[in-house]
């Protein structure tokens, strides 16, 4: 019995993740973006009865499709009492239509169309690109406020916050799920593949220390990309260049953090750790990209990736500056003018890549230190280690600043035998 | 910030970059765009007959950019510095000078 009701307690949580967000979808899709309380609902109750009823007659053989039954039910269920006020008691007060659909089926047709249709209702203009990423994590992605606040480094009550005004225009925007149109589709589609690329920067890039959530994030992102590509309405070259470049960094997921929690520099890292299988689909995907003459920043970036996915190559550094300066003109950040710097250090020099980077002038970012930081280890190790330790006070990621602390140490040995000479005399 | 139109110049009609010289172009407007100091990439204008036609007074027409010492715009983009003397010093990497080109620089009026 108890070991029944353990290993109830290990899979609704991993089912819950799968299946909340697709069956909110589709519930959604019948009563339309309005009601989306009442779906969110129906789905919740479905997974609170889940977990009473499996924790005494054990998990049924078919845990998703005992859940969609239920769901099926509950919505029927509510039709009718729907049906029963709307005869009775509605007109008097509510203007706004409630639709009843004859055929209501959780096939699996029905759940692709629906969730690709909520990606599209859910990455609404109306909404800053920030509450976009928190309402995907939680529509799309059946992520809780705490988690999300989480990976945000941010209180959950703001995020709440953010979420309340975020879903109120949702409820508001008459942009209707059962037909997702080509026109919809248009005018959609580049905030849909941004908020995709930032839910999947705020795994990779993450401020949380949290490995697990970090994944999450990620292959969530992932997920949702793989659902743009098995419509042929969404299957653009713009959408495989993102997915591809998703895969390309999720293959270093494992490399970058050390199992004591540490960064581990792109330099550093072993390239055995490295999931070739998840590089393999980036290659797959990437070709796909290339099927028209449009070259979008996605596609740049993830040529990028490619080159850092690949073994040592003489010529690699150079592609890689080509694609970076392409980058700058298409898509200015100043991430990216700091990573194009790094790459021109690679291939011209660090005297010209300190010229340049000075010339840049982003005393503010914590990034633009690290990597002076790091141009003048060789050169300057007084300037490098004043650049680090202005880096450490301005980030606010722990393990960043374990790493750079670690740097510094590096970079100063003299001054502890220095030290230690003192303590001798 | 001043707005300066970088107005570039060659002489040779036709010159044909190599892939290594349109790079070292690239990566040279890249740089200006890494100090968030561009505020339109331009264009190329294209010399060549049939691309290119100057008008003069009373109908006239010749084939052609219009050319003085030889000269002709070959392309243009537009930057933002505090001074003059500061778009100079983006201008003076440019790789045109390789190639015999020069290039001006003007401030724009803003109204």
């Amino acid at each position: 019995m108890q070991e029944q009701a353990n290993s109830v307690e290990q899979l609704l949580p991993h089912l819950f993740r799968q299946e909340y967000t697709k069956m909110t979808a589709v519930l959604c899709r019948h009563f339309g973006m309005k009601y989306i309380e009442i779906a969110e609902d129906i789905a919740s109750d479905t997974f609170l009865k889940a977990s009473e009823n499996w924790a005494i007659n054990g998990i049924p053989k078919n845990p998703a499709a005992w859940l969609y039954t239920v769901a099926k039910n509950k919505t029927k269920d509510h039709f009718k009492r729907a049906a029963i006020f709307e005869n009775q008691v509605r007109n008097e007060l509510i203007k706004g239509k409630l639709q009843e659909e004859q055929h209501f089926e959780f096939d699996s047709q029905q759940i692709a169309d629906s969730q690709l249709a909520m990606i599209f209702a859910v990455c609404n203009p109306a909404n800053s690109a920030e509450a976009q990423i928190c309402l995907a994590l939680q529509i799309l992605c059946g992520f809780s406020v705490e988690e999300i606040a989480n990976a945000f480094l941010a209180k959950p009550e703001t995020i709440k916050k953010r979420l309340l005004r975020a879903r109120a225009n949702l409820r508001n925007d008459s942009f209707q799920l059962i037909n997702l149109t080509e026109a919809d589709i248009k005018s959609r589609i580049e905030t849909v593949l941004k908020t995709l690329y930032l839910v999947f920067n705020e795994g990779y890039f993450s401020k949380t220390n949290d490995q697990l959530i970090r994944k999450d994030l990620c292959s969530e992102a992932v997920r949702l990309a793989l659902v743009l590509l098995e419509n042929p309405l969404t299957n653009t070259p713009k959408s495989n260049a993102l997915l591809a470049l998703m895969c390309y960094q999720s293959s270093r997921l494992d490399a970058r953090i050390s199992h004591t929690g540490e960064a581990i520099a792109y330099g550093q890292q072993d390239s055995r750790l490295w999931d070739q299988s998840l590089i393999d689909r980036g290659n797959y995907y990437l070709i796909n990209a290339f099927d028209g003459p449009e070259i979008s920043k996605y596609h740049l970036e993830a040529g990028i990736a490619y080159w850092h996915s690949t073994p040592a190559d003489e010529t690699k550094w150079q592609h890689i500056l080509q694609l970076y300066d392409q980058l700058m003109i298409t898509a200015y950040s100043p991430i990216i003018a700091l990573n194009r710097t790094f790459a021109l250090a690679k291939v011209h020099g660090y005297e010209k890549a300190i010229s340049e980077a000075e010339k840049l002038d982003m005393n503010d970012s914590n990034y633009y230190h690290q990597l002076l930081g790091y141009l003048y280890a060789d050169k300057d190790v007084e300037k490098a280690i004043h650049h680090y330790r202005l880096a450490i006070k301005m980030t606010r990621s722990k393990v960043e600043q374990q790493t750079l602390m670690k740097e510094i140490k590096r970079l100063s040995p003299s001054d502890q035998i220095y030290r230690n000479k003192g303590k001798q005399f | 910030m001043k707005e300066f139109a970088l107005i570039f110049r060659i002489n040779d009609i036709n010159f044909k970059p190599s892939p290594e010289q349109m790079q070292e172009r690239m990566s040279w407007l890249a740089g200006i765009v890494a100090q968030n100091k561009l505020v339109d990439k331009g264009n190329t204008l294209l010399p060549i007959p049939g691309s290119a036609v100057t008008v003069h007074a009373n109908n006239v027409t010749t084939d052609g950019p219009y050319t003085e010492i030889k000269e002709f715009i070959s392309g243009y983009i537009i930057v933002k510095t505090e001074t003059i003397e500061e778009a100079v010093e983006l201008a003076k990497s440019n790789p045109i000078f390789k190639i015999g080109g020069n290039i001006e620089v003007r401030e724009l009026l803003k109204t």
